[in-house]
């Protein structure tokens, strides 16, 4: 396993989490895996380039993506919360009251 | 870093005095909020208020005074005056304190507590964000842009800008029995969260190319020729993306319009005023003092994104009937006018005329977030409580019913529009003048082209005000401390227009003393 097998893994990933970014038209839940998902291929980034810089910034930089993403998915939960209680429902087309 | 290298030293927390006093302020917000039983939330507001004076004391007194100093130069007309650039890092090289950083932050003090006291009315008529936490998560979001504004690491960069967006995510979101509210807040969560992802993914590839994170090693390392140029070229591809969409240029302008008609007025005010500031200082810090070496290819791709958002947002803001909508795609235009002025100072190679381009870019985003504040408030000041303001229409006749409130309005859109002798001219001007001087002619004519179509519906705003029937008769009332502001804020644009160069001078040196690569 050489560092480009983890890039290349890492990128498709990233690419999996923007592809379904745009192309669910679903379920929001499915968005905030989605974030969470690119978020963590760029981790693997790090850890590898770490890894093969034998540099330790990398790895701490992943601890600080890691807790950002909790508190992120915490605001966007509370939103869909939010939303839900407005809309009864979390499907992306149904958000479409904003137009122009 | 070894762990054998790691050893711990008591970091200079004189440079982060002001963001440390901002942070406890905010804790202490929270708490007393947590026992206030007025409604008016009096006790926050005050707290929030003194939070952001106190904050610009430390940072005028901060790093030995330089921006006391540099005020007092710039009103004595001698810039150069027993000039000493004075660059101070703490945090193992994470924080940087520097003459930009303390002005910027300045600015965003002011513009926060502007912000925060012509929405006093309008969040006491609302009781779901007539909360403690209103004034909490601007002190945060202040927070966030300070951090953003003195990163020298691509963590405090990252750090700041989350703390910033987070905040925000949940003051759009605060009034939260609105569809439009709730809606406006989802569109930013997602498409926010899509751009901290491109950015951090553009840092692990630079980060990989280089092997750091530290924005001044990262220049080293660059003009040594340490790095792999292809893998930093496709970082900076990400890297820049993220922090359009962070700006709001297109094309990663989607959530702008949304967010600002959306959002409650008072958080759009926020939202399109001082985290433009922040963002400013982001693009120098990265892109200038960690990657100059790289400027041709960001250059290129700062005026693709400069042309077609100057397309997009004044095409599109004709067509709009909100107000709020309007301006959000006027910020748009108006954000990747400012771009320009930021891809001209690199010319083949030779950055002779770096400090004249970024800053005209940067006295272009200091005036536009006063003309922004002051239109912003001038919204404001119609909204009442169960009524917004934010149709073009709800302006009709301002000047019948009030008539200063509507000469206030009418010079933030002549100042938008860049109608001489307006600030807004004098912005548009030297970023031209940059522009031209980096040899690029067709790129001016083109921006003058895309200026003319702006003045069309600035002025419309202007024709309703003064020769439609008015839609109400209803006098407006306001608080006096906003309406002096909002005043002050009107003879501002009028007399920096006239007496531009104190502010241009300030600009310039500020760069001058901060730019190193």
């Amino acid at each position: 396993m050489t560092l480009s097998h983890f890039l290349i893994l890492a990128a498709i990933l990233f690419a999996i989490g923007i592809v379904g970014i745009f192309l669910n038209r679903k379920n929001l839940i499915i968005i905030l895996m989605s974030i969470e998902l690119m978020l963590l291929s760029v981790n693997i980034n790090f850890i590898a380039f770490s890894h093969y810089l034998q540099d330790l910034a990398g790895q701490i930089f992943v601890f600080f993506v890691l807790v950002v993403a909790a508190t992120e998915s915490a605001i966007g939960l509370a939103i869909i919360v939010a939303l839900f209680r407005n809309l009864k429902t979390i499907h992306v087309d149904d958000l479409d009251s904003l137009k122009g | 870093m070894t762990l054998a290298e790691m050893q711990f030293s008591v970091p200079d927390l004189g440079i982060a005095s002001a963001e440390i006093f901002v942070l406890a302020m905010a804790c202490l917000i929270l708490i007393v909020d947590a026992f206030a039983r007025d409604k008016r939330r009096t006790a926050a507001y005050a707290l929030t208020q003194l939070a952001l004076a106190g904050a610009a004391i430390l940072t005028l007194a901060g790093n030995s005074g330089q921006l006391f100093h540099a005020f007092g130069q710039v009103l004595a007309d001698d810039p150069a005056s027993g000039s000493v650039k004075q660059i101070s890092y703490t945090f193992g090289e994470m924080y940087v304190g520097d003459l930009m950083g303390s002005l910027l932050k300045f600015l965003v003090y002011v513009s926060v507590a502007v912000t925060l006291s012509y929405s006093r009315a309008y969040v006491q008529g609302r009781p779901d964000m007539a909360r403690g936490e209103f004034y909490a998560l601007g002190l945060f979001a202040t927070l966030g842009m300070m951090v953003m504004i003195s990163a020298s690491h691509f963590l405090t960069v990252y750090i700041g800008i989350e703390l910033l967006s987070l905040s925000l995510y949940a003051m759009v979101a605060m009034n939260r029995d609105s569809v439009a509210a709730t809606e406006a807040a989802m569109k930013y969560f997602v498409l926010g969260a899509l751009a901290s992802g491109l950015l951090l993914y553009g840092m692990s590839m630079l980060y990989g190319a280089a092997g750091t994170l530290e924005i001044q090693a990262l220049s080293q390392r660059l003009f040594a020729d340490e790095a792999n140029g292809i893998i930093v070229s496709f970082g900076l591809v990400f890297l820049v993306a993220g922090i359009a969409f962070k700006l709001g240029v297109a094309p990663f302008h989607m959530w702008i319009p949304d967010v600002y008609h959306g959002a409650p007025t008072a958080v759009a005010l926020f939202i399109a005023s001082a985290p433009k500031l922040a963002a400013f200082a982001v693009v120098i810090r990265v892109l200038v003092n960690g990657l100059i070496v790289a400027s041709p290819d960001w250059q290129t791709m700062l005026i693709i994104l400069s042309v077609l958002s100057m397309a997009i947002g004044n095409f599109a803001a004709i067509a709009q009937t909100s107000i709020k909508r309007m301006l959000a795609y006027s910020a748009i235009s108006h954000m990747g006018f400012m771009l320009l002025g930021m891809s001209a100072g690199v010319v083949a190679g030779n950055p002779r005329l770096i400090f004249s381009a970024y800053g005209s870019s940067m006295f272009y985003v200091v005036t536009y977030v006063l003309a922004s504040l002051g239109a912003f408030g001038t919204i404001l000041m119609l909204s009442r409580a169960g009524f917004e303001a934010d149709e073009i229409s709800d302006f009709a006749g301002l000047n019948k019913r009030n008539a200063w409130y509507a000469a206030i309005m009418m010079m933030m859109m002549f100042s938008m529009a860049g109608i001489p002798f307006f600030v807004g001219f004098f912005a548009k001007f030297s970023v031209l003048q940059a522009t031209v001087a980096a040899g690029r002619l067709w790129l001016a004519l083109a921006a003058i082209f895309f200026s003319l179509v702006g003045a069309y519906y600035y002025l419309r705003v202007v024709k309703v005000m003064y020769f439609d029937p008015p839609a109400s008769a209803e006098p407006i009332e306001a608080a006096t401390d906003a309406k002096l502001l909002l005043s002050a804020n009107g003879l501002a644009i009028a007399l920096i227009g006239i007496f531009p160069n104190a502010l241009m001078m300030l600009c310039a040196k500020s760069l001058v003393d901060s730019i190193v690569f």
